[in-house]
């Protein structure tokens, strides 16, 4: 968008205050960020979103509706590797929210105990896997589960649990759950911070007051301060959604593009590089590959307005 | 005076310096590829040999990595930005390059007449009229084995399927070794040196790969779901954990002497030859009598075309010339051992390892792997599933029978060959 654009608006209301001066600096101030979030996001996001519509018609680009959209569908086949993805997605988001947000609730209650010694050390070495690269996260987390070169055999020998080692990234059945927990490793860092902040936003006098009418310990937990954190709470469900059906990197990390075992790792993310890219043999669909992007937004834009409509308006809020 | 001089010195320089630059410009030659790992051969041995004996022209190596080559390529020739030289990598790939007129026809290329057909069938359009790539290399899939470990144990070198696992029985019960170093955790060690390794042995190479081309065969025909179902008994004879290892964890066991047998491609040649304490041989893909036809999988792997925008064709097509030539793949043989020159004249190597591989081309009928030509064109992509199913079969995720109906139904939904 030019700046002449987005002044003109602006101009016509000029006669009506007369003597204010132009205030160009909002403008300028404003067009930076305006410029770069446009080239990079919003205009991606439109030409992914055209591009689902099109596809190549007898060598040419063509308007073809939502045929891109029917074949992902009612296609057997593709509708079996979309539906398995999506299970997969489901399964990935719901280990988040059932190990790593209780987990991260847990850690910064912990944390926010005023008797606690070496708290510094404990909050910076939590969260530090989540300012490592996931390639380094993949690579180190491949090695220490490899059963070849891996600690955690060695480690589950020394307790006697040998035994019940197994390769879980190489079984399909284990092998998403594995990837999920490495995942939770990763980003507990993160609620962890948010929670924390809120509980330590919450004034003394509120504490106090509690332990006046008797309530201690637990009951404090469950009775003040989870209610005051809610709101945080609510927002690290809606940050994991997002993260999580967005997620890519970390499985192409350690399971490759095909997302093995026999595509029980395969999430969205992993579903979309294949097809848009392509894969070894397989050459890149872009019209394919747009349209399970448009889903994913899709997916993606329901769960945060669902969030935003649904469940926001209703969480309490208390002002202090 | 003398400054006179000077200056007429210095402007002459000037001139003569730039003229000079811009004769080298006009025939510089910038080659894309993927081989990064080849860039000191290139720069060492086959561009200061090319440029003795061709002066007008300069040769630029310029490689990106693998997995981001294709996509890089593509981007730069549809900016118009790409190297003269382009290294094509087989079948689909590059034929979608000549289709969109990235790349210019190769047929009558002075040369050309040094490639069987089956050398240029990976860089040719499906009726074989055009080629638009001069082919460089293969490799040959094989077992390359610990001769250390043959000998302690006392096993001679297996020919037949029987011998073979009788040997890898032999093997474990000694437990000193891991019979094969194989894992499928990657899922492309299990089609690639599993299924593509010792299936043309059971599809008859050729014969049967042309056939299922040609709709006349199946993959639920018992030719190509045996080497699955021999594929399977492979699982008793890998590591412990093998479902979670990777390529790189396979070629580790291997070189520190803890496996015997390792299901191979031959470009593991020249890494391999690195680990100085054990001693390799190599066996080709066994046979299922004694007596009966090897196969042996010659996969064609890298050619090199010309930039059809290029402004320096002319000399492109001069260095593809010598490409060509016999010349070329005896030094680019003997720089890489395990890349085999498609060339008809034979090429003298040095390396023990990778003459033995060679050495199957003479008693062995080679064929390329079954997945690439053709059949890997549509969605789901064969080549793809064979990978996920090859690790399923020996997982025992799925069975032989199952895997073989799964990728002939993928290949059902898209591919109707003519009949």
């Amino acid at each position: 968008m030019s700046e002449a654009a987005v002044s003109a608006p602006y101009a016509r209301t000029l006669p009506v205050a007369a003597k204010r001066p132009r205030r160009w600096h909002i403008v300028v101030f404003l067009l930076p960020a305006l410029i770069v979030y446009s080239a990079v996001m919003i205009l991606p996001l439109i030409e992914t979103l055209r591009l689902s519509l099109f596809n190549v018609v007898d060598g040419q680009p063509a308007f073809v509706g939502l045929a891109n959209f029917r074949v992902l569908f009612g296609d057997a086949r593709w509708a079996a590797d979309f539906w398995n993805a999506l299970r997969n997605n489901f399964i990935f988001f719901v280990i988040h929210m059932l190990v790593q947000n209780p987990i991260g609730v847990a850690l910064a209650a912990m944390l926010s105990i005023p008797k606690l010694r070496f708290a510094a050390f404990y909050r910076t070495a939590i969260f530090l896997p989540t300012l490592l690269s996931f390639v380094i996260v993949g690579f180190i987390w491949k090695l220490i589960l490899s059963p070849i070169w891996g600690v955690s055999p060695w480690l589950m020998d020394l307790v006697g649990l040998k035994s019940f080692f197994s390769p879980w990234l190489g079984k399909p059945g284990s092998a998403l759950i594995a990837v999920s927990l490495i995942s939770v490793w990763q980003y507990v860092g993160i609620p962890m911070m948010l929670i924390y902040a809120a509980l330590l936003s919450i004034p003394e006098e509120v504490i106090e007051a509690a332990e006046c009418d008797g309530i201690t310990g637990w009951g404090q937990f469950w009775k003040i301060k989870l209610p005051l954190i809610l709101p945080a709470i609510g927002i690290i469900s809606i940050l994991t959604f997002v993260g999580n059906f967005n997620a890519f990197d970390l499985i192409y990390t350690v399971q490759g593009a095909l997302a093995g075992p026999d595509k029980s790792t395969d999430v969205l993310g992993t579903l979309l590089y294949r097809t848009f890219f392509g894969f070894q043999l397989q050459l890149g669909d872009r019209s394919m590959g747009a349209t399970i992007a448009t889903v994913m937004f899709l997916i993606i834009l329901a769960g945060v307005s669902l969030y935003l409509f649904g469940i926001q308006r209703r969480i309490r809020r208390y002002q202090f | 005076m003398t400054s006179r001089v000077l200056s007429g010195l210095l402007l002459a320089s000037t001139i003569l310096g730039s003229a000079a630059l811009a004769q080298a410009q006009d025939k510089t030659l910038t080659i894309e590829s993927w081989r990064n790992d080849d860039l000191s051969i290139w720069q060492e041995k086959l561009i200061p040999a090319f440029e003795a004996k061709h002066p007008g022209i300069k040769v630029v190596f310029s490689p990106t990595a693998p997995t981001e080559y294709n996509a890089a390529l593509n981007a730069k020739l549809d900016a118009g930005s790409a190297g003269d030289l382009i290294t094509c990598r087989p079948f689909d790939a590059s034929l979608e390059l000549y289709n969109k007129k990235h790349l210019i026809n190769l047929t009558d290329l002075p040369g050309m007449e040094n490639f069987s057909p089956v050398a240029k069938s990976a860089w040719s359009t499906d009726d074989g009229s055009a080629s638009f790539c001069v082919p460089m290399a293969s490799v040959i899939h094989g077992f390359i084995y610990n001769k250390d470990a043959f000998e302690k144990l006392g096993i001679s070198v297996p020919t037949t399927e029987a011998e073979f696992f009788a040997a890898l029985d032999k093997i474990k019960a000694d437990g000193t070794y891991i019979p094969l170093a194989m894992g499928t955790k990657d899922l492309w060690e299990a089609a690639t040196m599993g299924y593509q390794n010792i299936g043309p042995t059971y599809w008859k190479g050729e014969e049967g790969r042309i056939a299922l081309v040609k709709g006349e065969q199946k993959l639920t025909d018992e030719p190509w779901v045996e080497p699955y179902r021999v594929l399977a008994k492979w699982k008793d004879y890998l590591g412990d954990g093998f479902e979670a290892q990777t390529y790189p964890d396979s070629q580790n066991l291997f070189t520190l002497g803890r496996a015997a047998i390792f299901p191979a491609g031959s470009w593991e040649i020249s890494l391999f030859n690195q680990s100085k304490d054990i001693k390799l041989g190599a066996f080709a893909p066994p046979v299922k009598n004694a007596g009966d036809t090897c196969y042996i999988s010659d996969h064609n792997d890298i050619g090199m075309g010309i930039n059809a925008k290029s402004p320096n064709a002319d000399a492109a097509k001069t260095f593809l010339t010598w490409v060509a030539s016999p010349e070329f793949a005896d030094i680019y043989a003997n720089a890489l051992p395990g890349f085999f020159s498609l060339n008809s004249t034979p090429v003298k190597m040095a390396d023990p390892l990778a003459q033995e591989f060679v050495s199957w081309r003479e008693k062995c009928k080679p064929t390329i792997r079954s997945t690439y030509q053709i059949l890997s064109r549509g969605t789901p992509n064969l080549e793809n599933e064979t990978w996920t199913e090859s690790a399923n079969v020996i997982n025992g995720t799925d069975t032989p029978e199952v895997a073989a109906k799964k990728l002939q139904d993928g290949l059902d939904s898209w591919y109707k060959p003519a009949k």
